[in-house]
This record gives structure tokens, sequence and C-alpha cells, in this order.
């Protein structure tokens, strides 16, 4: 058996394959954002003293990370539709990625805060500080640096997992080539360039989130030590 | 803000009491600290020493009894914690400095968030208090480029800032080496000299001899001696008599 590989015909469509590219980018964009920050907010609700607030978090990470993306994705689609909202096929993906993403999150920062020592926690309130300003300026930052490579790792996977927005019509990279491959029956050539792509939008990511982590952690910058 | 006649005392506790489970650690604790005095908590490992200091700045709250500090009532589920906590200064054995914030950033976060100093002058009190210490050089570095010593004595510029009426160490020189633990000793004897008042709980019965106006020797939960400093060398209980002389006395 040999296999005949055409990539010109398939090349030819690259303005489509950049705009796949570029969509998944944002929809993994956003999701980051709104993740990371509904995620840090459960988390730290988790530690809430009030049982609610620590139960409705707890049911909320407990939720999505036993359930398939793909549902999740279904049940806000249908859901928001079954409530009269007309949302595009993008923010009905941002919205079911970050409520994703952010119960992932929620872990991962839940493992940075109890990584921070009691006696930082005293000190800061030995020092009469607030719960809030000891979370803000003791706590927040040297928990994300503790799991920076997790929550990395979670947001690259985030991204690559967008790949089944495409079920709702979402017009990301997976969109693109299963649209592109029925049109010029090259699945093999067009699944190929795909999966580059996604690689080189996962580079793209790393890249990015080690930018970041230069501005945040500017001790890390001087001394070059990890806390 | 209650006024503090300057014959009250700032720090008063009363009959203490304080369980950790079937662990009864303090067994009705009391003892008084005047303003300028300072205090010296000594006694056994486990003896309640920690937890005492612990309960003034309300780490701990007590069971039974009566804690007045700075005219704040610590005893009472009420009582305002941060109001409290401008008003003491709390030292640990392990510095707590924040890995992640230079030794200005260090000193400057609690009068700038607690207080709403402008940066500017809190960064004037950075300079002044490390000049305190002896570490004006370090303004920029971050706690890991320091040396214990030098990171204790940051920790006690940190807590200078805050302009506290009263300073709590407890054990503050434990984990350090002789040589760096008298550069830390110095700054207590110059705070001392200032007429800081303090309260600390230290193994260094040399150090606590020269230094303390009163001496509280905690045996098993309770005041079991207390006196000047001379009672380290003339103790009336057995007990003192025995931690002085276990080797606990040198200088
Ligand atoms: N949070 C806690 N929970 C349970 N037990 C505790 C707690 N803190 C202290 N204890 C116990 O209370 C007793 C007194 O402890 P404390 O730390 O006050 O002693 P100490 O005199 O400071 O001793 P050391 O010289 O070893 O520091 C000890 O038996 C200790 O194990
Ligand atoms: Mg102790």
């Amino acid at each position: 058996m040999s296999i005949q590989l055409d990539f010109p015909a398939v090349l030819e469509r690259w303005p489509s394959f950049l705009a796949g590219a570029v969509l998944t980018l944002e929809l993994a964009f956003f999701a980051t954002v709104l993740g990371a920050l509904i995620g840090t907010l459960a988390a730290v609700g988790r530690g809430s003293r009030s049982a609610a607030i620590a139960g409705a978090c707890k049911f909320y990470v407990e939720a999505i990370r036993n359930t398939p993306l793909l549902v999740q994705i279904f049940l806000v689609y249908f859901g928001l539709a079954s409530l009269g909202l007309k949302l595009s096929a993008f923010t009905v993906a941002v919205a079911a990625l970050t409520i994703n993403v952010g119960a992932y999150t929620a872990e991962i920062m839940r493992a940075g805060f109890e990584a921070i020592p009691r006696g930082q926690i005293e000190a800061a309130e030995g020092l009469a500080l607030s719960r809030l300003q000891i979370y803000w300026h003791i706590i927040l930052l040297p928990a994300i640096e503790k799991v920076y490579p997790a929550l990395t790792s979670q947001f690259v996977l985030l991204m690559l997992a967008s790949s089944v927005c495409s079920q709702i019509s979402a017009e990301e990279l997976t969109a693109v080539a299963n649209y592109i491959q029925s049109d010029t029956y090259r699945a093999f050539e067009t699944y190929i360039i795909v999966a580059v792509l996604y690689i080189i939008l996962s580079l793209v990511m790393r890249a990015g989130f080690w930018g970041l982590g230069l501005v945040l952690f500017p001790r890390r910058r001087r001394l070059g030590t990890p806390l | 803000m209650q006024q503090n006649p300057s014959s009250e005392p700032i720090v008063s506790l009363r009959d203490v009491q304080k369980s950790f489970g079937p662990l009864r650690v303090l067994d009705g604790v009391s003892f008084a600290v005047q303003r300028g005095e300072v205090l010296a908590l000594i006694g056994r490992s486990g003896s309640g020493k920690s937890t005492a200091l612990r309960c003034i700045d309300r780490f701990e709250k007590v069971d039974g009894g009566e804690i007045v500090v700075c005219g704040h009532r610590v005893d009472r589920p009420d009582v305002d914690l941060r109001a409290l906590r401008q008003d003491v200064g709390i030292v640990f054995q392990s510095y707590n400095l924040f890995p992640h914030l230079t030794i200005e950033q260090n000193i400057t976060l609690a009068p700038c968030a607690v207080k709403g100093m402008a940066t500017a002058q809190a960064r004037d009190l950075a300079r002044k208090v490390l000049a305190q210490v002896g570490l004006e050089e370090k303004l920029h570095a971050y706690p890991e480029q320091l040396s214990g010593g030098q990171q204790q004595r940051a920790a006690i510029a940190r807590s200078l800032a805050m302009q506290p009426k009263v300073m709590l160490f407890d054990e503050i020189t434990s984990a350090l080496d002789p040589e760096l633990t008298s550069e830390v000793l110095k700054v207590i004897e110059q705070l001392a000299a200032d007429g800081m008042t303090m309260v600390m709980v230290t193994h260094e019965m040399g150090f606590a001899k020269g230094i303390a106006d009163r001496i509280v020797f905690m045996h098993r939960g309770k005041v079991h001696e207390t006196g000047p400093a001379s009672i380290l060398t003339s103790p009336t209980t057995p007990e003192l008599t025995q931690f002085v002389g276990t080797g606990n006395l040198k200088s």
C-alpha cells in the first residue's frame, strides 16, 4: 500500500487555516483570562468560612471535573438557547470553555494556596493586614508561582480541547479542517497540517506564559530561583 | 481608641486559661508588663511560653481569664483584631519575611495597606527602621539573599515600621548561629535602651539576665517564679534552680 500525499491542494486553503488558528487562539485567550479569574475565586471560596460558599465552590469544581467537556458545551449551548438567549457560537464556546477550565484552575490554585506556609499568613496577620489584603499581597503571587507550570499546561490543554467546539460550529481550527477535508477529499493531509498548527499554537501559548511569568515574578527574574 | 494612662500596664494577663483538647497548656497565668519594661519569659520546652505570648496578640483564643493589651480586651470575642495588631508587633523564630517582596516592600506593605501611608513616606520609614537594625544596604535585596541574622533583623524592622507600642519576640535567635545571634541581640538591646516595651521568650539566659527588667519563669502552664533578673542567680524554687542549673545559664 502506498500513500499519495498531495499537500498543495490543501495548502492553497491557507487563509481558512489561518482564520481557524486565529479563532482557536482567541477562544483560548478569553477562556484562559476568564477561567483564571473564576478558578481563583472558586479556590478562595473553597476556603471560605461560610459553609454555603465553600460547598457551592466544591460542587462547581466536582461537577465540571466529572463530566465530559463536549457535554458541558452542549449544556451551555442548548441551555442558553432554551432561555431564549441568541448568542454567537463563539460566545457560547468561550462561556463553556471558561466554566470548564475554571474548575481545573480552582483545583490547581487550591494546591498553590495550601503550599503557602502558615507562618507567612501569621506574619501578615501580625502586621494587621486584613484577610483580603493577605490574599492579595501575600498569598496570591507566591501561590501562582508555585503552580505556574501546572497552570500553563492546563491552559494549553484547554486550547487543544477547544477543538470540540467544532461541534457547535464555532469556526475554530478543527471546524475549518473538517470543512476543508470534506471539500478536498484530502483528509490525511488536512489533519497533518492541523496537527502542526496546533503544535505551533501550543508553542505560542507556552512562550506567552513564559513572558507573563517574567512580568509576574520579578524576584525570579533577578535571582532565577523558584520560590 | 481607649486611652492608656501611664500607670496602667501595657500588657496584663489575669488568671489566663488555655487548653488544647485535653492538654491544659496555660493554667491560671498572670503577669503584667509596664510601659518601657522588658519582660523575659523562660521555662522548659512545652511549659507554655509561646502559647502565652501568642495569646497576647490573639493568635490563640483563651478559654478563661482576662487579657488587656494597650486598652484592648483581648479575651473578648469582639476585640478589634486589626486595631490590636497595630499596637502590637510580633516577631517569630522563623522570620517569615515575604519571599516574593524586596526588604523595602516587606517593610512598606503594612504601613501603606493598613495605615494608608503614602509610598514616598513609607520608603523613608523603611530606610529609617533598616538603619535602626543596621541593614540600610539591603533595602532592595530579596529575603533569600540575606543571612539568617539579617533576615531576622529585617523582620524586626518590618515590625518596627508599624510603630507598635509593645513588641513580642518568640525565640527569635533559636535558629541562628552564636555569631548571628549576637547581632540580633544587639538590636534588641538598642530597642530596650530606646524604651521599647517588650515581651520575649528566650533561651538565652545570659541575655535575659542582662536586659530583662523582669523574669517570668513558667512551669507546667503556671507562672512558677517571677521577679527581677537577679532571680536567675538566686532562684527560690527548686524548679528554677534546676532550670538555671542545667547549663541554661551560659553568658
Ligand atoms: N496548636 C496546638 N495544638 C495542640 N497542642 C499545642 C498547640 N500549640 C502548642 N501545643 C502544646 O502546648 C504545649 C505548650 O506549647 P508551647 O509552644 O507554648 O511551649 P513552649 O514553652 O513555647 O515550648 P518551646 O520552648 O519548646 O517552644 C506543648 O505541649 C505543645 O505541644
Ligand atoms: Mg515556644
